[in-house]
């Protein structure tokens, strides 16, 4: 069993002692993400109500940082950084590109449909 | 035997055969494409969410109008917090798992036991906060009316909040004028045995409508988002009209059929989502136990690796991946 890890992150950019002070440098930076998200959450800034890309900002926001987390949760919860390239590659790469091709082609699907009940002569709504 | 073994000439190299190219065991690399299957499950689910959402986009519920509760805040508006409490708690439990993960690779029986426990009382308490949120939501607070299409109309009024007119949620219970009615529940020993009936809604559409007409204040308010992205709020006039000729049904709380919160397929989703992720924590939670006393029994030291916490580990972690992406698309966007 491989017993060393890898023990920086954020690029090299934060090297920790231990495996065990590097865990709870990553709890901290998660609860911070998790804050931050619930305090966008709860005040909803009215600068970050602009659509960009279809999408208001702040939902962007959410969705990056929850991206964030994830890595994180993957890469040094679950040893991720630690694995071969490879069994790195076979398990991310297939599940973002199947996540990306399923999310594309319903949310396509929900916006064309949206789109017939409120411009088009089928109604629904009574 | 040279002429039955064929010499590939891939000998010694990664992939040649009689090495293990991944570095990883069995065990641990099934977990990982188990996991990698159980994430496409829950997109597939969190996509058709996505679809039913972009469907509706013009009217589905907003989830800080819906998840306003806290345990022993009764009246509070507090919006996010208990969400993410619970968020905190799974990403603390997983913290734990991870450290119990550590002590095996250093081979500390006693560690490994007690982070393993905290991992287990974490899991506990998510569970049991999910039972509360679910709770909650069936029993639903104030109550609103479905129309014929379908649609949900709810009821507030405008008060004034330092100087501000801010419109507030009334409870149905609060301006319902109760009437004298005929119309019992059908139970088999009275009728027809053969036909069942579900319990009668609390209120009939005639009593709403007259404690409606009875209560100046009290304004309806639909599913549409204005673009102001809150929900449109109607006349007075208007409102006591579509109460009688839409109106149909007093709706309380939620289950698969209604909600008050908006649109049938909210709550569907949300039963169906939490729920799966839900049977996930509690699943974990049993696996953790079985690894846990196989911990304090000494099977993993006999054996000399802790590599079996490390796989159930593997899964706990997904679960708390999956969690925040359920916080994400349920309470958040």
């Amino acid at each position: 069993m491989a017993h060393e890890h890898k023990l920086e992150i954020f690029r090299g950019l934060l090297k920790f002692k231990s495996n065990t002070s590097k865990i709870w440098g990553v709890l901290v930076f998660l609860t911070i993400v998790t804050i931050i998200e619930v305090a966008l959450g709860i005040f909803k800034p009215e600068m970050l109500m602009g659509k960009v890309l279809g999408m208001k900002m702040l939902n962007w926001i959410f969705i990056i940082l929850t991206i964030v987390k994830a890595y994180y949760i993957t890469w040094d919860f679950m040893h991720m950084r630690d694995e071969t390239k490879a069994l790195r590659r076979m398990v991310v790469w297939t599940a973002i590109f199947l996540i990306c091709y399923l999310i594309f082609i319903l949310l396509q699907e929900g916006g064309y449909i949206e789109g017939v009940y409120s411009s088009e002569y089928v109604k629904r709504d009574f | 035997m040279d002429t039955t073994v064929a010499n590939t000439g891939t000998e010694g190299k990664t992939w040649g055969g009689g090495n293990q190219p991944l570095k990883a065991s069995y065990g641990k690399m099934m977990m990982w494409f188990f996991i990698v299957s159980d994430a496409l499950t829950f997109s597939g689910f969190l996509a058709a969410y996505g679809f039913s959402r972009f469907k509706f986009i013009g009217e589905w519920p907003i989830a800080d109008e819906v998840f306003t509760h806290f345990p022993f805040l009764h009246g509070v508006e507090a919006p996010m917090y208990y969400v993410a409490f619970m968020t905190f708690v799974l990403i603390m439990s997983s913290v734990t798992m991870v450290l119990a993960v550590d002590a095996g690779h250093h081979m500390n029986k006693s560690k490994v036991t007690f982070y393993m426990f905290l991992t287990i009382i974490g899991g506990l308490i998510f569970v049991g906060s999910q039972a509360w949120e679910w709770n909650t939501f069936i029993k639903g607070e104030y109550g609103a009316v479905q129309t014929k299409g379908g649609n949900i109309l709810q009821f507030g009024e405008y008060i004034d909040v330092d100087g501000e007119q801010k419109f507030k949620r009334v409870a149905v219970a609060d301006f319902a004028t109760v009437q004298h009615g005929e119309r019992t529940q059908h139970e088999r020993k009275t009728g027809l045995w053969f036909v069942e009936e579900g319990a009668l809604p609390a209120y009939t559409m005639a009593e709403v409508s007259a404690g409606l007409e009875a209560h100046p204040n009290v304004l309806v308010r639909t599913q549409i988002i204005n673009e102001e992205g809150e929900k449109t709020v109607l006349s007075r006039e208007e409102s006591i009209r579509q109460i009688k000729e839409n109106g149909q049904l007093y709706v309380q709380g939620a289950n698969l059929h209604v909600n008050e919160y908006g649109t049938s397929l909210f709550a569907d989703f949300f039963f169906f989502i939490t729920g799966f992720h839900g049977f996930h924590v509690f699943s974990g939670v049993v696996i953790n136990i079985i690894i846990f006393f196989n911990v304090i029994l000494g099977t993993y030291e006999k054996r000399k690796n802790y590599e079996m916490v490390e796989k159930v580990g593997l899964y706990w972690h997904f679960v708390d991946l999956v969690w925040v992406f359920v916080f994400t698309f349920f309470y958040l966007v």
